[in-house]
This record gives C-alpha cells, sequence and structure tokens, in this order.
C-alpha cells in the first residue's frame, strides 16, 4: 500500500461539516420528540380492545417495520407529489424519520404498557380516575420507565439511519461528505472522519439519555 | 419511446429483488460465521481480544451502515484491492451483520446461569465439552427467534447497497423510476416486495418466541 493519508486537507471543510452536523442534530432532536409522542399515541391506540384504529396502526407498524428506511423516504419524497401532497427535502426526510420512529416506538411502548400489572389498572378505576387519567398518569409513567433503554437505542438508530437523507439531498452530515470527497477526492479520509462524527453522536445520545432517565426515574437509580 | 406496463416493472424488479435475497444470504451466513468466531473467543474469556470486540461492535453499532458501505468501497481500493459493487456490499454488511449477531448470541450465552459453567468445571469437562453438551444446546434455542428478527434488519439493509451502485430491489426501482415517472406505482411495488420478503421474517421470529416462552 503506497497511499499516504491526507487528513490536514480536511480542515479545509469545517464549515460544511459544522453545518451538516448541525442539522443532522436538530432533524435527531425533532424525530426523537414528534417520534416518540407518535408512538405513545400509537400505543395508546393499541392498548385499548381491538377496535378499527389499532388494527391500522397495527398495519402502521407491519408495513413501517418490514420495509427499509430508503425505500420509506423515496415513497414520500418521489411519491406523495403525484397525489399533490408536495413536500421539500428536508420535510420529506423528517416526515419520513418521525413515521418511521413513530412505528418503531409504538411497538417498544406498546410492550411496556402490556407489562402493566392489572391490578394497578383496577385500582385506579376503584378510585375513580377516568380512561385518559389512568393512561397518562398510571399506565404510562412506569411503562415508559420499564421500556426507557429500548427506547432510547430505537432513537439512536433513527439517527444512523439519517444518513440516508442525503440521497434525497438534504444537507446532512453525509451529504456534507459526499460534496466534501466531491471536491477534494479525498473518499477514504471524509467519510473515516465523518464517521467518526456519527459515532460521536452516538455515544453523545447514549449519554444524554442516561442522564434524562437518571433525572426522570429516580426509583430505577439502583440499577 | 419504449412504454413500460405494469407487468413490465413488476417482472423488473422481481428480478432485481433475486439479488437482494442472493445478498441478504450472503450478509446471514457470512455474518453468523464472523459473529459466532467472536462470540467463542469472547466466551473463551481473555481480556484483551475482550475489549477489542467491545470496540469493534461499538463502531458498528454506532456509526451509519451507508458509512460502512462508502468506508470498506473507498477503502479496499487504498489496499489495491479492485473492489466491485458485489465485494463491497457483501463485506460491509458481513462486518455489520457480525456485530450484530454477535452482540445478540453474547446476551443468549450469559443468559444460562454463571453455575452451570462452574458446576461443569467441577465436574472436569473442558472448555469444549461445556460449549457442546451444557451452554449452546441452551443458548440455541434462546437464540433463534431474536436471529431470526434480525434477518429483517439485513434484508432491510441490502436496500443501501443501492447506493454504491449496486442493482437490487431499491436500484432497480429508482432505475424504473427514472424511466417511467411513476414514483408512486413504483415505490410501491418495491415497498410492496420488500414486506412480503420480511414480513414472513417477522411473524415466524414472534412466533418463535411465544412457542419457546411456552415451553419454559
Amino acid at each position: 500500500m503506497d497511499y499516504t493519508f491526507n487528513f490536514a486537507e480536511l480542515l479545509n471543510y469545517k464549515s460544511e461539516m459544522l453545518e451538516g452536523l448541525v442539522t443532522t442534530i436538530l432533524l435527531t432532536v425533532f424525530t426523537t420528540v414528534l417520534g416518540c409522542l407518535l408512538g405513545t399515541l400509537g400505543a395508546a391506540a393499541r392498548a385499548g380492545k381491538t377496535t378499527w384504529l389499532s388494527r391500522v396502526v397495527g398495519l402502521y407498524v407491519e408495513l413501517v417495520r418490514n420495509t427499509p428506511f430508503i425505500v420509506q423516504l423515496f415513497f414520500i419524497f418521489f411519491g406523495l407529489p403525484s397525489l399533490g401532497i408536495k413536500l421539500s427535502a428536508m420535510e420529506a426526510g423528517l416526515l419520513a424519520m418521525v413515521i418511521n420512529l413513530g412505528a418503531y416506538s409504538t411497538e417498544i411502548i406498546r410492550a411496556g404498557i402490556e407489562a402493566t400489572p392489572k391490578g394497578l389498572v383496577e385500582a385506579a378505576k376503584t378510585l375513580g380516575l377516568t380512561r385518559v387519567q389512568i393512561f397518562t398518569r398510571v399506565v404510562l409513567p412506569p411503562a415508559i420507565a420499564r421500556i426507557y433503554p429500548a427506547l432510547t437505542s430505537q432513537c439512536i438508530i433513527v439517527m444512523l439511519g439519517s444518513a440516508v437523507l442525503s440521497q434525497i439531498s438534504v444537507e446532512e452530515l453525509t451529504f456534507a461528505a459526499n460534496f466534501i470527497q466531491s471536491r477534494n477526492f479525498l473518499s477514504f479520509e471524509t467519510y473515516f472522519v465523518i464517521t467518526l462524527l456519527y459515532l460521536v453522536i452516538a455515544i453523545g445520545m447514549r449519554q444524554i439519555f442516561k442522564l434524562i432517565g437518571y433525572v426522570a426515574f429516580p426509583n430505577l437509580r439502583a440499577r | 419511446m419504449y412504454q413500460f406496463t405494469d407487468w413490465d416493472i413488476l417482472r423488473n424488479l422481481l428480478l432485481a429483488a433475486r439479488w437482494t435475497v442472493v445478498l441478504s444470504l450472503i450478509a446471514f451466513v457470512g455474518g453468523s460465521i464472523v459473529g459466532l468466531i467472536l462470540t467463542f473467543i469472547q466466551t473463551s474469556g481473555n481480556k484483551v481480544a475482550q475489549r477489542l470486540i467491545r470496540i469493534y461492535v461499538e463502531l458498528f453499532q454506532g456509526t451509519p451502515l451507508l458509512m460502512q458501505l462508502f468506508l470498506v468501497f473507498f477503502g479496499l481500493s487504498l489496499f489495491g484491492f479492485d473492489v466491485s459493487e458485489w465485494t463491497a456490499a457483501s463485506f460491509a454488511l458481513i462486518l455489520f451483520s457480525s456485530a450484530f449477531l454477535f452482540e445478540i448470541w453474547r446476551g443468549c450465552i450469559e443468559s444460562i446461569p454463571k453455575g452451570q459453567w462452574e458446576a461443569s468445571r467441577c465436574l472436569g469437562l473442558s472448555y469444549y465439552e461445556i460449549m457442546r453438551h451444557i451452554i449452546l444446546p441452551q443458548a440455541l434455542r434462546v437464540s433463534i427467534p431474536p436471529t431470526v428478527g434480525f434477518s429483517v434488519q439485513i434484508v432491510k439493509g441490502t436496500a443501501l447497497a443501492s447506493i454504491i451502485g449496486f442493482v437490487e430491489l431499491t436500484k432497480a426501482g429508482t432505475m424504473l423510476n427514472n424511466a417511467t415517472f411513476e414514483p408512486f406505482k413504483v415505490f410501491g411495488m418495491v415497498a410492496l416486495i420488500y414486506f412480503l420478503l420480511c414480513y414472513p421474517l417477522s411473524v415466524a421470529s414472534r412466533k418463535l418466541e411465544n412457542k419457546l416462552n411456552v415451553a419454559r
């Protein structure tokens, strides 16, 4: 191997990398919040008796979980305009990520809800709480605490999946990598550095989630 | 200009789906072999090796599969290999799957109570004998549902190979879309074919899990 690595050259593209980094992080933050919200609603619809709504949600979950993210993205970005729904690349990308995380988090949160002891709900009913109160105050908090680790790793997986958004020209981190390597032809060095940046985001997210979990679920601290 | 009928689109997509299946099989079999080797190294108890494996898993689980594909694609050529899309996609997907399969299997082996290892040692069994007769028969049962479940991730992962120019289902979809300008139909069909490939695996994984839970 007579190739000399040239990482110094990449310093000229600091601003592009930073912009991509910020976009990826913003996308991730919005996706995490909206996706988990969607997942909670989905899980609520799935938790009760089998109705048409829970069937529809079930179909949504299965469809999303059994098709690749990139196909979902292409379907939303290229396919929806033919139905008259025009989205910018950024909007389509965010929508695809939220829909994706929504499906996975529906399934995860549902698993947490199903593990709720029956007596808990019965006790809440006896106390005269309404169905909404039971769900939001009694069932949901411990359910979230139970599945918190699974939920957070799914958020990280979706963040990593956002690399695909570069394919519909969302200017995130991978887009920056493609741009930089098309300028300086240092493809390996560029992708190597960008990959490390993703690793940093992933590790950073894990630490932040740990911190949030520590504050939000004090009764689980012993573990 | 040639007109594509719906049948033409579907036929071409199904032809391309073959390569999705082949690539998935390569990734699964290759990933299993590498993952199995890693699992054995892990359980044999070498501290340095365990730390290296930890880093390996961390690297592959903490970075996008797309980046891994790019790095393999551009990285291998630096070492003087002439990489085709086939080699790059297979190589990257094998490494990716091995990291995840290793994590699954490590968990399964660790779920076997430690006392069984100790008891077997006391009985004078060798590492090989303990694995062969005590640990693996139990761990194997537990490991089947999550392994089948992960195969869905592999099938979906192969879609990213389209980005480095590997002509499989997704790439065929984009090519057909460029020729027909009917993205809704084309990507709808692509999604449907992926669904038909993945859904049976998902169902099988769930069924197996329920079945094994009852048995315990």
